[in-house]
């Protein structure tokens, strides 16, 4: 087991926490760099879509699993950010101007939903989000000028160093900076007074509020940063999937992206990552599960949804801490064998917290 | 069509809102969680119904019966084997373990009935009445008096039964009601229990003007707005919320071309947010009331 020999405050917040970091998560991002040296075009294709799922997976994770507040409206944003950066796309933006403003646009409206909400305890604010998305949706609808209506709109496919986006090792890379970038951006915030307000906010929010933190304030910022990097990961989709129809920005999309934090570990941005695999692969694995079934019950397109629920019930109440969790459980089985103990991940109970005064 | 028709289209569909919006509250008010998934439980119920009525050809009140009886013990088991473990953990805990369970029971649904959509013979299909040149169709009649007897036996059974009372003193407090020898645990699943069997009743109801299919899971989401306008603590809230919301969306949907296009889906939601925004206490909070249910 290692032991961190602390001689410095600074050493709290250090973004690498010793060497071992360094040599780990540097031969993860160069094994990154080389896949497409390795793979071909269709897992490529499918590992850009985890990325684009893990930078959304991390806006969602600042605002359930740090600031815990719970949004179920979520796909709203990746469309607001899909639409945009497709509509400036099309008028002629370049691409970089175009996804900087997407991000933009995602975190305002972010900020515009948030500050009215913000005032909302936790299930309120839930119930608000859930409006929230199913108001984007008929607004993707019927805005046509916008966003092409039902007959949906062909994202332009720009040319980047030359290089086509069709090509998918750039689409790849693209993904992967933005995913690089984001994390970096996410572990500053988190580690920042900011991300500690949070953090504070999520786990009392009477003593955050005790030490001086604007709830309101802090929230309504939770909010917004969370939906620029949706926005973000929604400008992305937007090349990845090539054509906007509205019907992709519905609930059963951000009942996913809740899946991806919850199955990745709630309040760990290892746990998106996790989660992103986890949920970017799931069709695949449904699509292979499907052979086994009786041709009755696979051939129903109830089955997704089904799972994807059952999976979610399931970690909830059995792994609620993710499989970050599991991994963080495993790692310390090894560490302190023999004498790991369960109760070291406990499921703490309180008492049920009252809204009633 | 006048506004008086039209106002006695709105209230029936609200009192379906409102008899969701119902269940909520119950639940609401006793647990202090929130059942995502009651509009699917409401589809489970209309899906049940439509088997024995439609599939075993049962008489319409038997069947209807057996619907909100098999639904609420589905409530009960829900809350027994299921809810009951993440009590004492955060909200989000339940707000997701419901959302999650609502796709299951959606997806179990597509599986077991198909993606078809449904329609069972009802003692009320088809006919209308006329009063003073109104047509009022006995659908709509039977939902309105529906509701009324729902609230009639409700209420009660909340003041007259000594399970009802118990209910109440628990809603009210937990700790005391159990130091008075309540069991607790029980009653909580019992509420669970009427909660999942008025959402049966609101989809039974619904069934004939509907029809069934997987869709009218989003009810719930609708009735979300009738709750929180109501004041999410407040059963008479509940349906007068849910009767405002379904006038609402009928006049929405009337006057949809001086609006704007499509505002009669949302205007539910709109109402939400705006409510929420406003005036998020509700019309009828429960701060300064004493009874409580």
């Amino acid at each position: 087991m290692r032991f961190i020999f602390k001689t410095n405050y600074d050493q709290d917040i250090n973004i690498v926490r010793h060497n071992g970091d360094r040599i780990s998560y540097g031969l993860l991002v160069a094994a990154m760099i080389i896949m497409p040296f390795f793979i071909d075009d269709f897992y490529l294709g499918e590992l850009s879509y985890v990325f684009i799922l893990a930078i959304a997976g991390i806006g969602l994770m600042i605002l359930s699993g740090y600031t815990g507040l719970a949004s179920l409206g979520h796909a709203a944003f990746l469309g607001v950010g899909a639409y945009t950066h497709a509509f400036l796309l099309t008028n002629g933006i370049p691409f970089y101007y175009s996804i900087i403003i997407a991000v933009a646009v995602s975190f305002f409206v972010g900020a515009a939903i948030g500050f009215p909400i913000l005032r909302l305890t936790g299930m309120y604010l839930a119930i608000a989000t859930l409006a929230f998305g199913f108001i984007a949706e008929h607004v993707f609808i019927r805005w046509e000028h916008f966003t092409g209506g039902n007959r949906g709109m062909v994202v332009p496919t720009p040319e980047f160093a030359g290089i086509s986006f069709y090509d998918s090792a750039t689409f790849y890379y693209v993904c992967l900076i933005s995913l690089i970038l984001s994390m970096f951006a996410a572990i500053n915030i988190l580690r920042s007074p900011t991300g500690r307000a949070f953090v504070a906010i999520r786990d009392s929010e009477i003593a955050a509020q005790s030490l001086g933190v604007n709830i309101g304030r802090y929230k309504a910022l939770s909010f917004a940063i969370s939906a620029g990097f949706t926005g973000l990961a929604g400008a992305l989709l937007a090349h990845y999937i090539g054509y906007l129809a509205p019907d992709i920005f519905n609930i059963f999309l951000s009942l996913t992206l809740l899946l991806l934090i919850v199955v990745g570990g709630m309040g760990s941005l290892h746990g998106t990552i996790y989660g992103a695999i986890f949920v970017g692969s799931l069709p695949q694995m449904i699509a292979i599960g499907r052979d086994y079934l009786p041709s009755s019950i696979a051939s129903q397109p109830g089955l997704e949804p089904l799972l994807f629920g059952l999976i979610l019930v399931l970690f909830i109440l059995y792994e609620p801490l993710g499989i970050y969790g599991r991994w963080l459980k495993i790692k310390l089985f090894f560490e302190m064998f023999p004498t790991y103990k369960k109760q070291t991940f406990k499921k703490q109970k309180t008492f049920t917290k009252s809204d009633r005064v | 069509m006048s506004l008086i028709q039209l106002l006695i289209d709105g209230i029936a569909s609200g009192c379906i809102y409102g008899l969701v919006a119902l269940g909520f509250v119950l639940i609401y008010k006793a647990t202090e969680t929130i059942n995502f998934a009651q509009g699917d439980i409401l589809m489970l119920g209309a899906f049940v119904a439509f088997s024995l009525i439609g599939v075993f050809e049962l008489p319409y009140i038997l069947g209807f019966l057996l619907t909100v009886l098999i639904i609420g013990s589905f409530g009960f088991a829900l809350d027994t084997v299921v809810i009951r473990q993440v009590i004492g953990q955060p909200p989000f805990a339940t707000v997701m373990l419901t959302i999650g369970l609502g796709f299951v029971f959606r997806g179990f649904a597509s599986i077991f009935w198909g993606t078809d959509i449904y329609s069972f013979a009802t003692p009320f299909s088809g006919k209308i009445t006329e009063f003073n040149g109104l047509i009022i169709s006995y659908v709509n009649l039977s939902i309105i008096i529906g509701t009324i007897v729902l609230m009639t036996a409700l209420y009660l059974f909340f003041t007259l039964s000594k399970i009802g009372v118990a209910m109440r003193a628990s809603s009210e407090n937990q700790l005391a009601a159990y130091y008075m020898g309540i069991p607790v645990k029980l009653i909580f699943s019992l509420i669970w229990a009427i909660s999942a069997g008025v959402a049966a009743v609101a989809g039974v109801l619904l069934a004939p003007i509907t029809l069934v299919d997987t869709s009218i899971s989003l009810i719930g989401l609708k009735a979300f707005a009738a709750a929180v306008l109501g004041g999410f603590g407040s059963i008479p809230g509940a349906i007068v919320g849910g009767i405002i919301i379904g006038v609402v969306e009928q006049l929405c949907g009337t006057y949809e071309n001086y609006l704007f296009e499509g505002i009669r889906e949302i205007s539910a939601y709109l109402v939400l947010l705006l409510v929420l925004i406003i005036y998020p206490r509700g019309l009828f909070s429960d701060k300064a009331e004493v009874k409580k249910v």
